[in-house]
């Protein structure tokens, strides 16, 4: 075979390389951990909380009894002074302080927090991911002056994570001023560093395996390196952060709004604006608290549930 | 280890430097400003700008920086706009409350966490790990603010047991020496003071306890758990030493290493839990006093505090680092 150059034997010879590598380890190791997964109560148990989350947050507000806005029952409270009502046929979960249906604000507020959850983790993770990336990669392969880069986006995490989690939510929202969005971008801003460093480091731990060390003594340009073989190989880990996270999202959200960086519109709540509200009232009515509070409880623990099985299926010493 | 200390200050520089800077762009950047903060939304053009100039506000940014990094060279951080008194005093005179706070809370969080999780680990998938492993889970999942609503509203409204709110009940006169209200109680002997600044203690740090209680128990337990599987474990059993002496010198010390690291990673969650805890109970500490200033658009409070707070937290993170080479020699070779 002369007439073959020593280039596309070179490329011929990494895909014989990336595709062993995942048939070998790449694939079995998701499917092991897939089928370990499947095993794990704890994670069944956290997906399945999970569906019944996202089916009542896409369907439930299309069968919402009531608007869940509209104060249809105001004389009502009125009359009854502070007196609150309670679950009853017409209002499953009773009524608000100015008489609006908290069943119908249930379902709404679920779709918001869902809706919370989702954009906050993916900005973490996008942005995370990126800044992460870019930093592992050139600290892996990039020589002198990618460890020099590596080093300052590092610094620039560390100040990062250096401030209460809390704190640096609190001032984003200050600067952005109120709305769901604020509380989205807040809550994805602290996720930022965590995402960043995580996939930095698991891409790190990959550039010393001997699968990198092969590919790149056959030639093979750096940046194929890092897309073919140590980006696809370090992201468990930041799949496990970004269930995770959703948990986190959620509860981040609730304590802004309790601090009053919330959103100022009441006509959809998310949970913990709703909790917020309630909690003026929990003398009273602990039960208008318990509904959203128990909402978020339960939705952090499906997420969380889901993300320790889906870390301990992924882990490689418990690999059978 | 002295070279450790020295080069962990000297990272707290370029640190500070790079927060200031971040600080800084950040707080141009807010709606408001002192001015109307000071005088309320209707104040006429006239009198905020010359509250700005009174305040330096009118000036560039760069020069507003400048200004304050050769204020802060000298030691100065200014001085808090909403109460006219100094950052520092401002920091000082809260700073005990949220070190006796969140010191009440990593306390409760080890002296529980640290058995639970081992027991937990010792009697695997018995009832024991079972409830540990369940309710820490749910102590994640629980908002803050909201276990400490029902903490509240069971222990102060219901039962009327506990104070809710404040450091210590009007009536009673205390000496203040270190801020610390229990410990200044004990020092005077003025000891009703002590039990009374308890008694508003119990229910925000059992609140802000969860947080680092959760973490203790989950790191406690994976780890004691990847300890007893270790060799070097079944040989010190094999080789017939005392169940208590592999207990404590074999899997415990080796056990709670990660989770001396952990405790340290925690201040920085327990600072945020404190601006929620403080101001559900109404606690006068930093974490209250900082929110209050991000609605007062206070700056010299908001810098000053969070550099401060980042210092705190820096110098912890280092004798955190120092106990571990003080528990784990390995470390020390290195």
């Amino acid at each position: 075979m002369s007439l073959v150059t020593p280039n596309t034997s070179k490329i011929d010879r990494l895909a014989e390389l990336t595709a062993t590598h995942e048939s070998s380890s790449g694939n079995s190791l998701w499917r092991e951990a897939w089928g370990r997964l499947r095993r794990s109560k704890a994670g069944v148990i956290g997906a399945v909380v999970i569906a019944v989350f996202v089916v009542l947050a896409v369907v439930g507000p299309w069968f919402a009894p009531h608007n869940p806005a509209a104060q249809i029952w105001r004389d009502e409270v009125l009359i009854n002074k502070g007196e609150f009502v309670g679950p009853r046929g017409e209002n499953w979960f009773g009524l608000d302080h100015l008489g609006r249906d908290q069943f119908s604000r249930f379902l709404v507020g679920a779709r918001q927090t869902l809706l919370v959850g989702v954009v906050s983790m993916l900005i973490g993770l996008v942005i995370g991911a990126i800044i992460g990336g870019v930093s592992g990669a050139a600290a892996t392969l990039g020589g002198r002056n990618g460890k020099r880069f590596d080093t300052f986006v590092m610094r620039v995490t560390d100040i990062m994570l250096a401030l209460p989690s809390l704190l640096l939510a609190v001032s984003i929202a200050a600067v952005l001023g109120q709305s769901l969005t604020t509380v989205m971008i807040a809550v994805g801003v602290v996720q930022i560093p965590i995402f960043a460093r995580l996939l930095r480091g698991s891409m790190l731990a990959q550039g010393n395996k001997e699968y990198v060390l092969a590919a790149r003594s056959l030639g093979i340009r750096k940046r194929r390196i890092v897309m073919t073989n140590i980006l696809p190989n370090s992201l468990s880990p930041v799949i496990v952060q970004a269930t995770l996270s959703l948990a986190t999202a959620i509860i981040e959200a609730a304590a802004l709004s309790y601090l009053g960086l919330g959103s100022p519109d009441q006509s959809a709540p998310e949970w913990g604006a709703m909790l917020t509200q309630a909690q003026r009232f929990f003398d009273n009515a602990p039960m208008m608290s318990v509904y959203p509070a128990v909402g978020i409880i339960i939705t952090a623990l499906g997420f969380t549930l889901l993300g320790e099985a889906m870390r301990e299926a992924l882990d490689p010493k418990l690999r059978g | 280890m002295l070279r450790l200390v020295i080069r962990r200050l000297l990272q707290l520089i370029p640190t500070l430097l790079g927060l200031s800077v971040l600080l800084f762009l950040w707080l141009n950047r807010l709606p408001g400003g002192p001015a109307s903060a000071i005088l309320g939304e209707r104040a006429t053009e006239e009198k905020k700008a010359a509250i700005n100039k009174l305040l330096g506000l009118d000036q560039p940014v760069y020069v507003q920086y400048w200004r304050f990094l050769k204020r802060m060279v000298q030691g100065d951080l200014g001085t808090s706009i909403q109460t006219g008194q100094p950052v520092w005093d401002e920091f000082t005179l809260r700073f005990p409350a949220t070190v006796e706070l969140s010191l009440m809370a990593i306390l409760i969080a080890i002296v529980v966490g640290i058995p639970l999780g081992y027991l937990a680990a010792r009697r695997r998938g018995g009832w024991l790990d079972i409830t540990a492993v369940s309710v820490s889970l749910v102590g994640i999942c629980i908002p803050v603010f909201f276990l400490a609503l029902i903490l509240k509203g069971i222990f102060a409204v219901k039962l009327g047991l506990l104070p809710s709110y404040g450091r210590l009940e009007t009536g009673i006169n205390a000496t203040e020496v270190t801020g610390l209200a229990m410990l200044d109680g004990l020092l005077t002997g003025e000891f009703d003071a002590t039990w009374d600044a308890f008694r508003h203690l119990i229910l925000p740090s059992v609140t802000l306890a969860s947080i680092p209680l959760v973490v203790i128990v989950r790191m406690t337990r994976a780890s004691v758990l990847e300890v007893l599987g270790e060799d070097y474990v079944r040989t010190a059993e094999s080789k017939g030493l005392e169940a208590r002496v592999v207990r404590g010198r074999h899997v415990l010390r080796n056990a709670l290493l990660p989770v001396v690291t952990a405790v340290g990673l925690l201040t920085g969650a327990l600072l945020s839990g404190a601006v929620l805890t403080e101001s559900v109970f109404s606690f006068e500490g930093i974490g209250k006093f900082l929110y209050d200033a991000i609605g007062g658009r206070d700056y010299p409070v908001l810098v000053g505090f969070i550099m401060l707070i980042t210092i705190v937290f820096v110098l912890i993170n280092l004798l955190v680092d120092l106990a571990y080479s003080i528990i784990d020699p390995r470390v020390r070779v290195n």
